[in-house]
């Protein structure tokens, strides 16, 4: 259950749109389905009422969102962030990606997201409703009449297992109150990684690369992914590919989307959640935050606005890369 | 060529170039030993390829009644036309094709007047129908044709037109440029005021074809003539990949532009969303 | 009609795969994918694979021929292997519905014979839904997932698998494992078909229409004002065609080797921003005509050029995996008839 109700966040936007503050929301849209959320622009109190929904399944960061919708109006938009979708809110501000003047941030508290995919994998397909009961999931299906009764702590998504902020990095306000930045256990499954051997760390990745299908999503949900024209979209790149012409390819737009938000990645998680075929991309990147942090010293990207990333930043005592990754010159 | 493997190009062989205009030339191609790749219809395409390179479609500009080679009229305008006006002679590359729906030249054509309207390198795809009509000449009325370009030097087949197209008896060539240039002695204006000065009754068949602005206004202009759009024709590009209507790419409502055009009358295209 | 416990499926798995390629789903992590069946792997009880199995006829990349260059000369060389005799088990009856839908664009004339090859080689094996899923709505189209189609049909009841050999290629195949089969009556079957279409009643979209759509309804639709709304949150990323049956843009790219030049064809995807893009021009600007175009195809363009036949067939695919949950039974609900 969500600290902060729907109807307490709705009754607040609605004042918010009626003050004349923002003409619009960035809120999430209920979809057919308890679990299918859409992020939608919300221009009026009917439309609220109608189909404004907040649960646990508004997994959906909009800071991203923000660099179109600003572009768009000389008004405010309201737009509301769960605590880690700040993090990406200042990056991107960091990266002078949209007017701060142009948006009203509401920051909403999270109680961590529910991972349908988890669910399913308990309560099997043809599900009709979820409800949510205290700290439980009523899951209806059209199998049984019953519910199936799950703990939400057993279908975390799996960024909301090692959640590391319920603290607003960045408001204009507070629904639901603030929380703090927590002692993430983030880093296991990464150092879970390391601990394999070349060959099976190879394995590991090749077998879940392997069902890529190139979709994009993960690039295109991504905050740190704003470029105006991916290498991989642009013809005069000489990289550009919808689908890799071998195995080697594959491998190659991951692991440079990896380089290329590396120091910028706030580890939002965007980029698993959205993934149709469930890799667990966010390991890559998660391990760029693990060694930056090693290698310079603690830093989150989008915890400060205009913070300098280690990686675009040089100092004196910086580490020598051979020193870093432990090997001697060849 | 064999309809069983539409995608298998041929290998043909640039066997000469023939620089039209600062950046139109035409390329005459023959396979390896010496043939016409395959034949055609007026109006119909082909996918010309360089490996490596890429691939496009373009129309086939020679008349289907030269049945000793096949020609190309292609403006650089970056990628593989870049690559194409910078090989020599005896380069090969590949073609296959035909594709598309050609001008209606044994039906609808039969007999009438033609009213050909094209602008800058918009005569490339006219010009195979132009030649097939002259060739047959006894199958047509009388031919009008109104070219224009931005300037004298841009006009394409120009030498054609002067040594050929202008002797023949039953046609009528009526040239404009965009701009005053020294040494042209003839129109100045825009394609589209042309063809309202020139003034044509309706008892022909208008066939359209150069950059959209330049359409779309003769479309306006032979329609205050008096012109049905069910009497007049233009032929269309989109970006294509496989050219047998599979690849989605030239997709606008419920046709394909590689199967179902590029060849339009204006009423089809009337039917139409705008997207194109 | 035939029959085999369900604990004998690794037996006949085995069996079959002395003759074939046999590709069977299987689970993974949190869905199933289909994989070339080695002794061990075992059927998943997943409804869908995330990718469909269009994979197997319409590989997402596919190399075409290979070209070697010298000098100024070119040589074409087709790198077809000849291809043998596959099965894909376990398809869904939508999925099987989709080869009706991709046969319709790749056998017409000029056929796509590297899509024919696949064709005339494979065996699709099909599988009654018992337990559809709350995304589906086949029925929709009119498709009856409890009566699939395909070479071979199959039903499973009580741990018993049930089989129907339905074309001469699927007669071959059963004579491959007829001695581990037993002959069997239909009563188990139509008793599962009925379970089946009871539960088809309660499906949550059992009452999504057509209506509204369909051959002739282009004017009607093409700029209806909804299209801004449902589209403005759509990343423009490629996953709603990359996991639908019955999408099939593709792409035609070279690729640079040491050995010559490779031509290759790959999915492509109308909600990319370059798909139709020109050195001319670009016909589709925003996401919103992208997004228009994927579903006026299937819904409008399609059926006008294929006797009214839909290109969806209800497999709830893109209800699964939209990034931000946008799909066509939404798209429907808004623009179509009688779906409130």
């Amino acid at each position: 259950m969500q600290k902060i109700s729907r109807f307490d966040i709705i009754n607040r936007l609605k004042d918010l749109l009626a003050d004349g503050n923002v003409d619009r929301v960035l809120g999430w849209k209920k979809g057919e389905f308890r679990y299918d959320v859409t992020p939608h622009v919300f221009t009026s109190a009917q439309e609220l009422e109608a189909d404004f929904v907040w649960g646990d399944f508004c997994g959906a960061n909009f800071s991203k969102y923000l660099i179109k919708e600003t572009a768009k109006s000389d008004k405010k938009v309201a737009v509301l962030l769960k605590p880690c979708d700040t993090y990406s809110f200042n990056q991107l501000l960091t990266e002078h990606r949209f007017d701060r003047e142009k948006v009203y941030a509401v920051g909403v508290a999270c109680d961590g997201m529910a991972d349908i995919f988890k669910i399913k994998k308990i309560t099997g397909d043809g599900i009709s409703d979820i409800k949510e009961n205290g700290e439980d999931l009523d899951v209806y299906t059209i199998y049984d009449e019953k519910p199936v009764k799950i703990k939400k702590t057993d279908v975390l998504s799996e960024r909301c297992l090692s959640c590391k902020s319920k603290k607003h990095a960045a408001y204009d306000e507070l629904l639901g109150g603030d929380g703090d930045v927590l002692d993430s256990n983030r880093f296991d499954e990464v150092a879970k990684i390391e601990a394999m051997t070349e060959e099976e760390r190879y394995a590991f990745w090749q077998g879940e690369l392997s069902r890529c299908i190139r979709c994009n999503a993960c690039r295109d949900v991504c905050p740190a992914c704003t470029c105006e024209k991916c290498v991989f979209d642009n013809p005069n790149s000489g990289m550009e590919n919808k689908s890799p012409a071998n195995e080697f390819e594959e491998k190659l737009f991951h692991i440079i989307r990896a380089f290329h938000v590396a120091g910028r990645c706030t580890d939002c998680g965007e980029c698993s959640r959205v993934c149709p075929q469930r890799i667990p991309l966010h390991l890559l990147n998660r391990k760029f935050i693990k060694d930056i942090n090693a290698f310079y010293g603690e830093y989150q990207a989008g915890e400060v606005v205009g913070s300098r990333a280690p990686l675009v930043d040089f100092d004196k005592e910086d580490v020598e890369p051979k020193n870093a990754v432990g090997k001697e010159d060849k | 060529m064999n309809n069983h493997e539409a995608l298998m190009p041929l290998v043909a062989e640039i066997v000469d170039i023939r620089v039209d205009t600062p950046d139109v030339k035409t390329f005459t191609v023959l396979t390896p030993d010496g043939k016409k790749p395959f034949d055609h219809m007026p109006g119909q395409c082909a996918m010309v390829s360089a490996p490596g390179v890429g691939e496009a479609m373009f129309s086939i500009t020679s008349s289907p009644t030269d049945t000793e080679k096949m020609e190309f009229s292609i403006k650089r305008c970056g990628g593989f036309t870049e690559y194409l006006h910078g090989v020599d002679v005896g380069q090969q590359i590949t073609v296959r094709g035909p594709y598309g729906r050609p001008f209606p030249v044994d039906t609808e054509f039969k007999g009438k007047n033609l009213l050909f309207i094209a602008g800058g390198i918009g005569l490339a795809p006219l010009r195979s129908v132009i030649n097939y009509c002259r060739d047959k000449k006894d199958d047509y009325g009388k031919i009008d044709i109104v070219y224009g370009s931005r300037s004298k030097d841009d006009l394409v087949d120009y030498a054609e037109i002067l040594n050929e197209w202008c002797s023949d008896k039953n046609v009528n060539v009526h040239l404009t440029i965009d701009r005053e240039q020294e040494g042209w002695d003839g129109h100045v204006g825009f394609v589209p005021n042309y063809v309202s000065e020139l003034g044509f009754d309706t008892n022909r068949i208008g066939i359209i074809c150069g950059p959209p602005i330049m359409i779309k206004f003769t479309l306006g202009n032979l329609t205050k003539l008096g012109f049905e759009k069910t009497q007049i024709y233009t032929t269309m590009e989109l970006r294509m990949k496989c050219g047998i209507g599979k690849c989605g790419r030239c997709n606008i409502g419920s046709k394909y532009v590689c199967k179902d055009g590029p060849v339009f009358r204006f009423d089809e295209l009337d039917e139409l969303p705008d997207e194109y | 009609m035939y029959k085999i416990k369900i604990s004998d499926l690794p037996a006949l798995f085995d069996k079959l795969s002395e003759k074939y390629d046999v590709f069977l789903p299987v689970d993974f992590d949190n869905g199933a994918k289909y994989k070339k069946y080695e002794k061990g792997d075992v059927l998943s009880e997943k409804l869908n694979t995330v990718k469909s199995p269009k994979d197997f006829f319409f590989p997402q990349t596919e190399d075409m021929m290979r070209f070697k260059t010298e000098g100024k000369k070119i040589d074409v060389i087709d790198i077809r292997e000849p291809k043998d005799d596959f099965i894909v088990f376990g398809v869904t009856e939508c999925d099987v519905k989709s080869f009706e839908v991709l046969d319709n664009v790749f056998l017409s004339e000029p056929a796509d014979t590297y899509y024919a090859e696949k064709r005339a080689h494979g065996v699709l094996i099909s599988r009654a839904c018992s337990k559809p899923s709350e995304t589906c709505f086949c029925k929709t189209y009119g498709i009856d997932p409890s009566e699939p189609s395909g070479d071979i049909s199959t039903w499973k009841a009580d741990g018993t698998l049930y089989l129907r050999p339905n074309t001469d290629k699927g007669e071959a195949v059963i004579s491959v494992i007829s001695g581990i089969l037993t002959e069997a009556d239909d009563d188990e079957v139509n008793k599962e078909k009925e379970k089946i279409n009871k539960i088809l009643d309660r499906l949550p979209l059992k009452n999504l229409t057509t209506e509204g759509f369909g051959a002739g309804k282009t004017a009607e639709l093409f700029d209806r004002p909804e299209w801004a709304g449902l589209s403005q949150s759509c990343l423009g990323c490629g996953t709603c065609t990359f996991v639908c049956p019955t999408c099939q843009c593709y792409d035609i790219r070279d690729f640079k080797t040491n050995d010559g030049v490779i031509r290759y064809r790959c999915w492509d995807s109308c909600m990319y921003s370059e798909f139709t893009k020109m050195s001319a021009g670009q016909p589709r600007l925003t996401q919103k005509e992208r997004f228009r175009q994927r579903f006026m195809h299937k819904l409008v363009y399609y059926p006008e050029n294929n006797g009214g036949l839909y290109s969806c067939v209800g497999c709830g695919r893109c209800l699964q995996s939209c990034p931000i949950s946008m799909n066509i039974v939404k798209v429907m609900k808004a623009l179509g008839g009688k779906n409130e």
